[in-house]
Order: structure tokens, then sequence, then C-alpha cells
């Protein structure tokens, strides 16, 4: 990782001092790349780990994260509480993991949490009356769209009666044609045709 | 015929509609599920007497904002002047401090023992009440966030509006402001008032 990006920077540093002749798309494409590669450590904040408290018993611990995954962190609202560095996912997670502790069961946290933030804790709303258009709504919409897209479809068929008035002339142009009859021939008919 | 030209703009004015409300909304906004329901019951030390533990019935009787705040938060400081006014408008406000110093990013509160921790805090706060005023009718210091987690809180300044049976009617999220306090709260405020 490093490493990489020490050989990204000296091309650039060649780049910088003319010896390298690349055109702009292809340096702009290079600095791009050269701080994709650098971002996520300056993302990576240690402080997460110092501040969440493991529980020992590992399979207690895995539980509470795949709990805490389920969860929205209401501070930072796109990361779940499992994930996001803000003080109060922190002391949710703890919460959650305490209850866990306790001899609680998922669904007795999943309402507690509830309960006190709200159905916005959850990443998987419920699905009932009034969330019915959120879970059918896109399906809805994509059925919809499907046979509005079948029905045009089917109109414009109709209409310019594609593959319904085939002659036998044009099904006798259609089988030279496939059998490798000479272009020449073809394309005079098409321009005369045409004309 | 005519319908399919129409269709379109009925798409597209719904699509104007709905942008126009969604992205007005704030997102940091969530409703709380806490609103009609009792205040959630607490046990936490009283800043003026530090050996001594209050509930919220302690409060019960007369409608009173629950005003969450720590001296670390910039929008709280900002909002403490108007807090200031509505006390001397007969408002009664009480104030819960809200992790002083483990909400605060420039301590490390894991250096602290709980005692040296509770003995920050108070100095902190009291220290800002003689500078800044203080509005408090009354305030309890939570040191650990929990009891704010049964009030669903999620930042600070929040402001519950519990009436004289004890019952959460509202949650403002973010400081008071003059405009916010005059197009908003005071009716609410003074509804509560009538309701008990």
């Amino acid at each position: 990782m490093r490493r990489c990006v020490q050989s990204l920077l000296a091309v650039l540093r060649r780049y910088a001092a003319g010896r390298l002749r690349v055109d702009a798309t292809l340096g702009w494409l290079l600095i791009a790349i050269a701080f994709s590669a650098v971002a996520p450590s300056w993302a990576a904040a240690p402080a997460a780990e110092q501040r969440a408290q493991p529980l020992h018993d590992p399979e207690l611990e895995r539980r509470a994260l795949a709990l805490g995954h389920r969860l929205r962190c209401v501070v930072c609202q796109n990361q779940s509480i499992a994930e996001s560095n803000a003080e109060l996912a922190h002391d949710l997670m703890n919460q959650v993991r305490a209850m866990l502790q306790a001899g609680k069961s998922e669904q007795e946290i999943v309402d507690f949490l509830v309960a006190r933030y709200g159905e916005f804790v959850l990443f998987e709303p419920p699905f009932d009356a009034r969330t019915l258009l959120l879970w059918v709504g896109p399906f809805a919409l994509a059925a919809l769209g499907l046979f509005g897209l079948w029905s045009g479809l089917r109109r414009r068929q109709q209409q310019s009666g594609v593959g319904a008035t085939l002659d036998e002339a044009a099904k006798a142009q259609a089988d030279a044609l496939l059998a490798g009859d000479s272009p020449s021939k073809t394309e005079t008919r098409v321009a005369k045709e045409s004309s | 015929m005519r319908w399919k030209y129409v269709v379109p703009l009925v798409v597209f004015l719904g699509l104007v509609v709905l942008f126009a409300v969604g992205f007005r909304l704030n997102p940091r906004e969530i409703p709380s599920p806490l609103i009609g329901k009792t205040a959630p019951h607490f046990t936490l030390p009283r800043f003026a007497e530090p050996a001594v533990t209050v509930t919220p019935a302690a409060w019960a009787g007369k409608p009173y904002l629950l005003n969450v705040w720590a001296t670390w938060c910039v929008s709280c400081r900002q909002e403490h002047p108007m807090l200031m006014r509505l006390k001397q408008e007969g408002v009664r406000i009480i104030g819960f401090n809200y992790k002083e110093i483990r909400g605060d990013a420039g301590l490390d509160a894991r250096k602290l023992s709980p005692e040296a921790e509770a003995q920050l805090a108070w100095q902190r706060i009291g220290a800002w009440l003689k500078t800044g005023g203080d509005p408090y009718a009354d305030l309890v210091v939570d040191l650990t966030g929990r009891a704010a987690i049964d009030y669903g809180v999620y930042g600070t300044p929040e402001t519950f509006f519990i009436d004289a049976k004890g019952v959460i009617r509202y949650k403002h999220i973010g400081p008071i402001t003059p405009e916010v306090w005059q197009d908003q709260l005071r009716a609410k405020w003074l509804a509560l008032q009538e309701g008990s």
C-alpha cells in the first residue's frame, strides 16, 4: 500500500518536473488514483477501537456487532451504530452490549431503541400500512414501466406491421440474402425499390 | 390522444412538489416517539446539591421545558441568552446537563476517576452559569449520558416541552432562537399552560 503510494508519487514528481510526458487526462487520472489510494488512511480514525468496550465473550460480542449493523446511528444517519465513530453510536453500542450481557433478546433491544429514537433507527423498516408504499412502491413502478414498455412496443409493432406482411417476393429476397447471393445484385434491387 | 401530452407534465409537477417539500425537511430532525408519553424516569444528582438525587416527579404539577445542554456545545452557548430572556418571561426551564466531560471532544475522560470527572464537571458548569447567568429553575447532571438515552437525545441542545402531568408534548431539536420561539414554540408553551 505504502509502496504503491510512493511509486505513484514518484511518477507524479517526474510529471511535475516535466521529465515525464503524459497528456492531461492521464495526469489527472494518476492524481485521482494517488488520492484514492491515500484517502482511506485519512478516514480511518483510531478512536473507534479505543472507546468501544468489546465484550470478553466472543459469541456475545459477535451478536452485539451483528445487531449494531442493523441499527442506524441517529447522528450520522448513513452509518450503523457498529460502524459509526460518533459519541452516541458508541454509547448505544455499549448499551446493546450491556443488554445482551444481561440476557436480553435481540428483539427486546431493538424495541428498547425504537421506543426511544423511533423507527428511524431501523435500517429495515417494518412492513405495515404506513410503509406499504416504501416496500411495494418501487416494484409497482417497475411493473408499471414494464407494462408501458410492452404495450408501447406491441402497438408500434402493430402499426408498422413488421413481420405481419412479408410477401413472397420479399421472402425470396431474404432467402437469397441468407443463402449468400451476390451482394451487388441485392444492392441494385434495393436501390431500385427505394427510388 | 391529448392526455398523452399531459401525463409527463403531471409527473413533472408531481416531482416538483415532492422535491419542494422533501428538500425543505431537515433530515436531522427525527420525530420523537416519546411525544404524548410520560417523561421517562431518571435519578440524577442535582447541580445545586450534588449529594441529592432528583427524579422528574420533583417538577410535576406545573409545565416546564427540559433543556438538554453542555458547556462544550456551541449552539447551547448561543442559545443561552435566549433562555435567560425566557426565564425573565416566566418560563420554567429545567436544565439537563449532558455528558459535560465525556461529550467534550477536547478532553479524554478515560484518564479521570469518577470523582475527578464529577468535580471537573461541577467546576465547568458553575463557571459557565456564573458568566452567562443561570436560567434554570433546577439543574441535573447526567455525566454518563445514560438517562439521556431514555429521552432519545442524540444531540445538544434539545428541549422537551413537558406538561403539568409530566407528559412530553413536544421536542425541539437545535437551539431556541428568538425567531423559532416567536413563530413556533411560544404557542406550544402557552398550550401547556392552558392544559394545566
